[in-house]
């Protein structure tokens, strides 16, 4: 009866445990890019063979063309997005006074459609959403991220960290089992990665596509058999913040390319 | 809004072999696809690139299905004058785009 109970407890220990064994220390951080194959490296160094490039001349036309009601562009606030939207990237998702929650750049180009321009908001995923932060994030290029700084954020942050620890769907497994546990190691034939939001959006060759992080969460939510959010749920903006507060200090990539 | 990004050295000497790359944004949708509903989703392809240096052809490739979205087409030529490299992309529902990019030889 004993050793039943204490086998009881010995599970309901290790059922407690966190699961992570361990989150990845400052020094030991790697970029997605440093377990490509030496091809995909190149794409992505070469702005002329880095198919994300189309999406970034595409956003900075788009950029310059004035939208909606209020027959504005964004150049005609924002002037030149070379030294205006310097470091904008790295800093989100960042915290919406008026929706008193943090919103990601997809969702902030969108606020400012709505309330500046007067115009509908773009469709998730979409070329010219995906083009236009694709423009804005590639100003960021180098710029060390540091989302997350803003004290109002930090409910978010940990909401974010809690879903990353979490074990869902039918194959039972955490963000953190693969990226924080078995990083480095192989999944099938792929490089598990860390997860560092480095690059977004990126052009992935099993996509054919640039895509979000939004796209990349809901992609990994559903290869472990759980439902994913919607795209521009709370929650997946609480995970993309997490994930960059995860990543300070490493340099914006964007676009990156991954296999 | 289809766009191409082109690498071509802008110098060289008489005589160089030089590297030719040309990025075109396209979705290359094969054809064999379906939508949900089950319906085919139309073939929607790059068929043809040609590559004319000063009006002589160089280069042309046949496009088929299995070619990935954004091809991107790498290949090399002897520098032998100045002068203009032309590219030509055409496909399926009328798709037709140019570019064009000089290059001086010394």
């Amino acid at each position: 009866m004993k050793a039943v109970r204490a086998i009881a407890f010995a599970a309901l220990v290790i059922g407690a445990l966190p699961a992570s064994a361990g989150e990845i220390s400052p020094g030991e951080r790697r970029s997605g890019y440093s377990f490509m194959a030496p091809d995909t490296k190149a794409m992505q160094d070469d702005d002329t063979a880095n198919p994300g490039m189309l999406w970034v001349l595409d956003g900075e036309a788009l950029w310059n063309k004035k939208q909606g009601a209020a027959d504005k562009s964004c150049a005609d606030c924002h002037d030149d997005a070379h030294e205006s939207m310097r470091g904008v990237a790295a800093r989100y998702p960042a915290f919406d006074k008026e929706l008193g929650r943090p919103v990601d750049l997809e969702q902030r180009i969108n606020l400012e459609r709505v309330r500046r321009q007067r115009a509908e908001p773009l469709a998730f995923e979409s070329r010219d959403l995906l083009a236009l932060t694709a423009f804005i994030a590639e100003q960021s290029r180098g710029v060390p991220i540091s989302a997350g700084s803003d004290p109002k954020l930090a409910p978010s942050i940990a909401k974010g960290r809690e879903l990353f620890m979490q074990r869902q769907g039918q194959l039972n497994l955490a963000c953190a089992s693969c990226h924080d546990d078995n990083w480095n190691k192989r999944l099938a034939g792929s490089a598990i990665t860390q997860a560092q939001p480095t690059g977004y959006p990126m052009y992935r060759l099993e996509w054919q596509s640039l895509g979000s992080l939004q796209r990349r969460l809901r992609g990994c939510i559903f290869g472990v058999r759980a439902q994913p959010y919607e795209f521009g749920a709370p929650e997946l903006v609480e995970l993309e913040l997490y994930l960059m507060t995860r990543a300070k200090g490493m340099p914006i990539e964007t676009p990156a390319v991954r296999p | 809004m289809p766009s191409a990004l082109i690498n071509v050295p802008k110098k060289a000497r008489r005589g160089d072999v030089v590297e030719i790359k040309a990025l075109m944004s396209h979705v290359m949708e094969t054809g064999y696809r379906r939508t949900a509903a089950g319906d085919l989703v139309p073939r929607d392809i790059i068929t043809s690139f040609t590559c004319r240096y000063n009006g002589a052809e160089i280069f042309r490739a046949d496009f088929f299905p299995a070619i990935a979205a954004n091809p991107f087409i790498s290949f090399f030529t002897v520098a032998k004058e100045s002068g203009k490299l032309e590219f030509e992309w055409i496909g399926d529902r009328g798709f037709s785009e140019t570019a064009s990019t000089p290059i001086t030889v010394e």
